[in-house]
């Protein structure tokens, strides 16, 4: 499943990133990359874009660019 | 002995707060050459000797955005004796991203970790000693809020500087195996310490040093490794960095085993909740908006414009000319020309520092960031980000600082088109047009001035659909992957230098294109013919300037106000928009009307259809807009080419919105049908089609600058 798929307050560890280019580049450098916990905090409040903590820190993320995002949740 | 520094470290990390408490008054704000990214300089306070470059905050050296752009050719080919690296300590994982970068540059670098404070209040710990042994590099505690730390983080870079300094490699055999052989293949001008950096960049395909070396990716060497990790060189080259930080958190950085919720937690639950969310929203923006234009704004702005610039200045001055003896022309020339123009400017001076003052606070404390968070879906949707809703809002009030207020937007599209569109919201000059047009021709009807505001709205979403469809606005929109930086209490400094920064680049604007203008315009409106001789005009049906108006009014006829009078007002709307009801009061022969014009509304009745006085209006609106608007245009797109594209896109546009108006209305309500018809419909045809086509595509998909 992709990120765009996780609950408000769900935990769960990045599988792979799909894509290429720039905003493949973006998001690995904001600190998503293989093998790393995130924790979906809350959605926006017209439903997009989403807020997560990754890295210690809180990144604000469209769900355009979640689908990029491979995950699985923490059991 | 001078030392060249380069503060370089990510957005949020205290990086402007250092950067003042280092240089205080000595700093020099301009532009990166060529580029909207601002770049500063200063000299440290203590030592004059020491420059200090101001890097813009980036989170990488990638080849993708301006800002990393930007700074990795200034690191490159600069003169750049230490780089000093400042690291929020609170956020240290992502913050060493960029260190790992930085040092394979082979150039000294000092990283000071910031917020020492904040790490000591939760009780964490951090192995400074076995850190810069690791790191390779000297590691400092500061906090450049409370400036601790500075004088040794100082005389560490005084001690770093012109001394040998050896990159730190992270990677592995395999890795380094194939940045070896990569290296072989270097440009032989490219020196020792900068191998390890080239050669990564040759692994990640980086186009821009690619083609700057005139090389192609030597896949013979890449692909073998992207078949072994499984993934991109970009990708696992990142991984490496990310593993490697995983492992120094793990060793050097001690968590207190505290999960409680920090205070900027707190305020987050309760200001992006999703219910309370959008009513605080409102009322932060009603706050910003009420202030900065209602009440302390124009209270201060009408001050400028009527007393400071009406009362005090041209009279003192007036009396001082007369007293010296000063030619009648000369006269004019300084008390209508300069002062009058560029006076009518200046009046906006202080509702723009008092704007700058509220957004440099919401840009502090964090609030910022939310702005974008919670009107990113609505404005995404024609192309704007969800930042450009505050320029939207400041437009009601006033175009210039809503312009100016464009450049907390980061992607170079989204505020190039949001300065674009955003004087298309009528601004309270243009509100005496609407009444001059309500009350003449539509007996003050209520539903004239709303629409107005809609037109507006509606020009925007138009644009930003057919612009963002468009070959110069083409590629992907900028990926909204933004950090949401922690609360804090804005600081009075940073806060009153951004807001005297920004206010400060439009005065100097105001000095010179608006002023050469507002000049131009006064001598084409005082001077003329009249019995055949150069004179400055008793009556200005004679100036120069009504006949400009006079030539061109043809080119209005189309819209059903082909009469020079209303060519001419359209014209001297230049200087400030509400002067088109006055000028309209002079040509109908009135000296003096008032705000909305109600002793002209007869004649202008009589001269008007309801139909041409509203194209007359909505081309009015939507326009160039005033020569102050203009001047902040150039300022912030800091291009010509850009700035005069603007204002022809605006100007062409209002043209065809008027023409569709007024001739589809012609057919509509009086069955009026002739060529114009036809060209009116072809021209809304031509519009929805821009407005439904299929985005262009770009071959590549890369971010255009």
């Amino acid at each position: 499943m992709t990120l765009k798929e996780i609950n408000v307050k769900e935990r769960v560890i990045v599988k792979k990133l799909n894509g290429q280019g720039a905003v493949k580049r973006r998001i690995m450098d904001m600190g998503i990359t293989r093998g790393v916990e995130i924790y979906v905090r809350k959605l926006a409040p017209l439903g997009d874009p989403i807020e997560v903590t990754v890295r210690g820190y809180e990144l604000s993320i469209r769900k355009e660019e979640a689908t990029m995002i491979e995950v699985e949740k923490v059991a | 002995m001078s030392i060249n520094i380069a503060l370089a470290g990510n957005p949020n990390s205290g990086k402007t707060t250092l950067f003042n408490a280092l240089t205080g008054s000595h700093q020099f704000v301009g532009n990166w050459p060529g580029v909207t990214v601002e770049k500063k300089m200063g000299k440290y306070k203590e030592n004059k000797d020491i420059v200090i470059t101001d890097l813009p905050g980036i989170y990488s050296l990638s080849p993708y955005t301006l800002e990393e752009v930007v700074s990795r050719e200034f690191l490159l080919n600069e003169k750049v004796d230490v780089i000093l690296n400042i690291v929020d300590g609170s956020h240290l994982e992502r913050n060493l991203y960029l260190t790992t970068q930085l040092l394979e540059l082979g150039i000294p670098v000092v990283v000071a970790i910031n917020m020492v404070d904040v790490i000591e209040k939760r009780g964490d710990k951090i192995n400074y000693k076995s850190l810069s042994k690791e790191l390779g590099c000297p590691v400092v505690a500061i906090s450049a809020l409370k400036n601790t730390g500075i004088q040794e983080m100082m005389s560490e870079i005084k001690k770093i500087a012109y001394q040998p300094f050896a990159v730190r490699n992270i990677y592995n055999d395999e890795i380094n195996h194939a940045l070896k052989e990569l290296s072989q293949t270097l440009p032989e001008k490219v020196d020792e310490g900068k191998q390890l950096f080239y050669s990564i960049k040759l692994l990640e395909r980086d186009y821009q040093i690619l083609s700057a070396f005139n090389m192609t990716a030597n896949e013979e060497v890449i692909k073998p490794l992207e078949e072994k990790f499984g993934d991109d060189s970009e990708s696992f080259i990142t991984d490496a960095r990310y593993n490697y930080i995983s492992f120094l958190i793990k060793n050097y950085y001690i968590r207190a085993n505290s999960q409680q919720l920090t205070m900027s937690d707190k305020i987050d639950k309760i200001v992006t909740n999703r219910l309370l969310a959008l009513p605080i929203f409102a009322l932060v923006m009603f706050i910003v908006y009420y202030i900065s234009v209602t009440t302390v704004g124009t209270t201060m702005t009408d001050w400028t414009n009527d007393v400071l610039f009406g009362e005090i200045i041209p009279p003192a001055i007036e009396n001082f000319l007369i007293s010296i003896g000063c030619a009648d022309w000369l006269q004019g020339l300084i008390l209508e020309g300069i002062i009058g123009g560029v006076g009518a400017v200046l009046g906006f001076v202080p509702q723009m520092l008092v704007l700058f003052l509220f957004l440099a606070i919401l840009e502090d404390c964090g609030y910022m960031a939310r702005v974008a968070f919670i009107m990113d879906r609505l404005f995404r949707k024609f192309g704007l980000s969800g930042k450009s809703f505050i320029p939207m809002l400041i437009g009601s009030g006033c175009g210039v600082p809503a312009i100016m207020a464009s450049r907390t937007i980061e992607s170079d599209r989204d505020r190039k088109m949001t300065i674009m569109t955003t004087t298309f919201i009528p601004c309270s000059a243009k509100l005496p047009i609407i009444g001059l047009i309500a009350g003449a021709l539509f007996n003050g009807s209520a539903w004239v001035a709303p629409s107005a505001y809609f037109v507006g709205v509606l020009a925007i979403i138009v644009s930003g659909v057919i612009l963002k469809k468009t070959k110069i606005f083409a590629g992907n929109p900028a990926p909204f992957v933004m950090e949401m930086p922690a609360y804090h209490m804005p600081r009075v400094v940073n806060v009153f230098r951004s807001m005297w920064e920004r206010g400060y680049s439009f005065i100097k604007k105001a000095g010179t294109v608006i002023l050469i203008s507002a000049i131009v315009i006064w001598f084409l409106n005082t001077f003329g013919l009249e019995d055949g001789n150069f004179v400055m005009v008793e009556s200005m049906e004679n100036s120069f300037l009504s006949k400009i108006g006079q030539t061109f009014a043809w080119v209005f006829t189309p819209l059903g106000w082909g009469h020079w009078k209303a060519a001419v007002a359209s014209i001297t709307g230049l200087v400030a928009k509400e002067n088109v009801v006055q000028t309209l009061g002079q040509l109908y022969g009135f000296i003096e009307v008032a705000e909305n014009g109600d002793e002209i509304w007869k004649t202008l009745a009589m001269s008007f259809t309801p139909l041409s006085a509203y194209s007359f209006l909505v081309f009015n609106l939507l326009c160039a807009p005033c020569f102050a608007a203009i001047g902040a245009i150039k300022r912030e797109m800091n291009n010509t080419k850009w700035t005069i594209f603007a204002i022809a896109y605006q100007c062409l546009f209002a043209y065809v919105v008027a023409l569709i108006i007024y001739q589809i209305g012609n057919a509509i309500f009086y069955g009026i049908f002739n060529i114009w018809t036809i060209i009116a419909i072809v021209l809304f045809i031509a519009m929805i089609y821009l407005l439904i086509r299929p985005t262009f595509h770009l071959e590549k998909v890369e971010m255009d600058f």
